[in-house]
């Protein structure tokens, strides 16, 4: 029979002891063990949710209650990229509006959707600390500045 | 002089151990080693720095706060790296620029309060800055900076590098400390203050990446030294400030304290672009009251700025032209605020959306009599002391000063039916 803890891989263990060993208690290491199977799996389903609670012994509310606080942990499934898109203040002066709108057309869906080929999850995000090259998205780890709609094509390009 | 940032490389690269050995790197934290831990705090408080994250408290001050009387208890150094203020983008070029400087800052702090265990709270955002304070760390700690018995002197200090998952609370200091708990980053009561009671309920300093930035250089040079950057000795050092918005050259410079808001905007930033004129500036974040036309020759340092009836903040400007529409630019603030409220107290969590609604309402021309009467009330009813933190007192800065200077433009909403500037929200 499977325990709880089978549930998780050989490596998600490994990872997720290196970070106990560092914490005085155990739910100390929950938000590291959700950004370890969101690393492995993408995002953090139901049924992980619940192996990483029963491996930290706490409650899956519990952990749950942490995973749905952080914007940037997904309790859903998202496409290969993240389009993290700035609408805080300098990016909304600087032409947010029409470059949101753009985006959203090109990709032909909406905030917190994925497109239908599973590439893009488009997803909006507080301030990206860039605010001299306004506006600005994040695809993954690169950071995109002083974007303006026509520059849309060629960056969405390189993610396909 | 620009002891913080004239050795950052013009392409932004981080210096490597070597080169800013090279440049009298660890020198301070050598120096400071050979100090008692009171004396260094004692240094750091007569320099008069101030925190740079906003707040503007006593860095040396906050420091006296730690027990001191048991020397084997455990405490922990926190630098706050989750730059998250909409508007501010200081913190990003220090530490993508110059993550050692840091370190030894955070080391002479921790030799300071004597903790044992430092951590860096980084935003998810900042990827090139977690790889250069990866390298950097590996470094320090090759070069016996960091570890056990460092350089000799019995001092230890492990330190670790934590990313975030995004909201803007974990740059709230206690909130920060259950996030690095693994909790929901909600507030704390204080008392007790982290100081006392910080992480896992040991003695704790938080301080802002531009503060710790700032101390290797104060145990170098001196208090008075840095007192004498400054052009208000009240307020010492340099500061990072920043301009963003339709200004010819947004960007970052480190100045002098206190240089005026005029200098900054129209020699550092080039002026307005043409076609655009300056209506008025958040001075420190989206959380600080609008400056306005009269305010433009007030010297950019905590007491001038407070005193104009705004707060200094982290000191980057962010613009409003007369281009763009003040309902709207403060619909977006509020909108910003609203979403990051952490829902733990109530004024904060009801009042915040409310005041989103009615700025929206406003901004697409279904603005209402009262409205304004209800925008004043909130201001009152977030404002300071009625919330659990200052999220919500922060919130309504730009709100109550944006009701105040652009009062006619809220009114032309309401009685055109309409955003004059042709503006509507989707």
């Amino acid at each position: 029979m499977l325990t709880d803890k089978d549930m998780l891989s050989e490596v998600e263990i490994e990872e997720i002891n290196q970070e106990l060993a560092g914490v005085p208690v155990k739910e100390a290491a929950g938000i590291e063990a959700l950004k370890i199977i969101q690393r492995h799996r993408g995002w953090v389903s139901d049924e992980s949710l619940r192996d990483v609670a029963a491996y930290l012994q706490m409650a899956p509310e519990e952990l749950d209650s942490v995973a749905t606080f952080y914007n940037l942990i997904f309790r859903q499934p998202v496409g290969r990229h993240i389009i993290l898109l700035c609408d805080s203040i300098s990016c909304w002066v600087m032409g947010y509006e029409q470059l949101s709108s753009q985006l959203r057309q090109k990709l032909g869906i909406g905030f917190g959707q994925t497109t239908a080929d599973g590439c893009f999850t488009l997803l909006p995000n507080p301030c990206l600390g860039t605010c001299d090259h306004a506006p600005a998205l994040m695809i993954d780890n690169d950071l995109y500045r002083d974007v303006s709609p026509e520059m849309l094509d060629e960056i969405l390009g390189k993610y396909k | 002089m620009k002891p913080l940032t004239g050795h950052i490389k013009a392409d932004g690269t981080p210096l490597t151990l070597a080169e800013y050995e090279q440049l009298g790197g660890y020198q301070a934290l050598r120096k400071a080693l050979r100090m008692s831990p009171q004396e260094v705090t004692t240094e750091v408080k007569n320099s008069n720095l101030k925190g740079r994250g906003g707040a503007g408290f006593n860095t040396g001050m906050k420091w006296s706060f730690v027990p001191m009387d048991d020397p084997s208890a455990e405490k922990y150094l926190i630098c706050n790296a989750d730059e998250m203020e909409p508007g501010t983008f200081k913190d990003r070029w220090l530490l993508e620029g110059n993550p050692h400087q840091l370190l030894e800052g955070m080391l002479i702090a921790a030799y300071a309060i004597q903790a044992s265990e430092g951590y860096v709270f980084l935003r998810y955002a900042y990827k090139t800055a977690a790889k250069g304070i990866r390298v950097a760390l590996a470094e320090a700690e090759r070069a016996g900076y960091l570890g056990s018995n460092i350089l000799g002197s019995g001092f230890s200090l492990r330190m670790h590098l934590h990313t975030g998952v995004g909201r803007y609370m974990c740059g709230e200091e206690t909130a920060l400390l259950n996030s690095l708990e693994g909790k929901r980053a909600t507030p704390r009561a204080k008392p007790p203050f982290p100081q006392v009671s910080g992480l896992f309920g040991k003695p704790t300093i938080v301080n802002n990446v531009e503060t710790f930035s700032c101390v290797p250089h104060i145990i170098s040079n001196g208090a008075a030294w840095f007192q004498s950057l400054s052009k208000n000795p009240q307020d010492g050092g340099t500061k990072i400030y920043g301009v963003s918005g339709k200004v010819n050259r947004p960007g970052a410079w480190e100045l002098p304290m206190g240089i005026t808001l005029r200098e900054l905007i129209e020699e550092h930033a080039g002026g307005m672009r043409s076609g655009y004129r300056f209506r008025g500036a958040l001075p420190g974040g989206a959380s600080t009251d609008f400056l306005v036309e009269e305010h433009l020759d007030v010297p950019m340092d905590y007491g001038s700025v407070a005193a104009a009836g705004s707060r200094l903040g982290t000191g980057t400007v962010v613009v409003l032209d007369d281009r763009t529409c003040p309902v709207g630019f403060v619909h977006n603030l509020e909108h910003f605020f609203a979403q990051e409220s952490c829902g733990w107290c109530t004024p904060c969590r009801e009042g915040l959306p409310w005041t989103e609604k009615i700025l929206r309402a406003l901004e697409n021309g279904e603005g209402r009599e009262n409205d304004l009467d209800l925008l004043a009330m909130h201001a009152q009813a977030l404002g300071p002391g009625k919330t659990f933190c200052a999220l919500a007192p922060g919130a309504m800065e730009p709100l109550q000063s944006a009701l105040n200077y652009f009062r006619k433009d809220f009114e032309q909403h309401i009685h055109e039916k309409k955003c004059p500037y042709g503006h509507t929200l989707h």
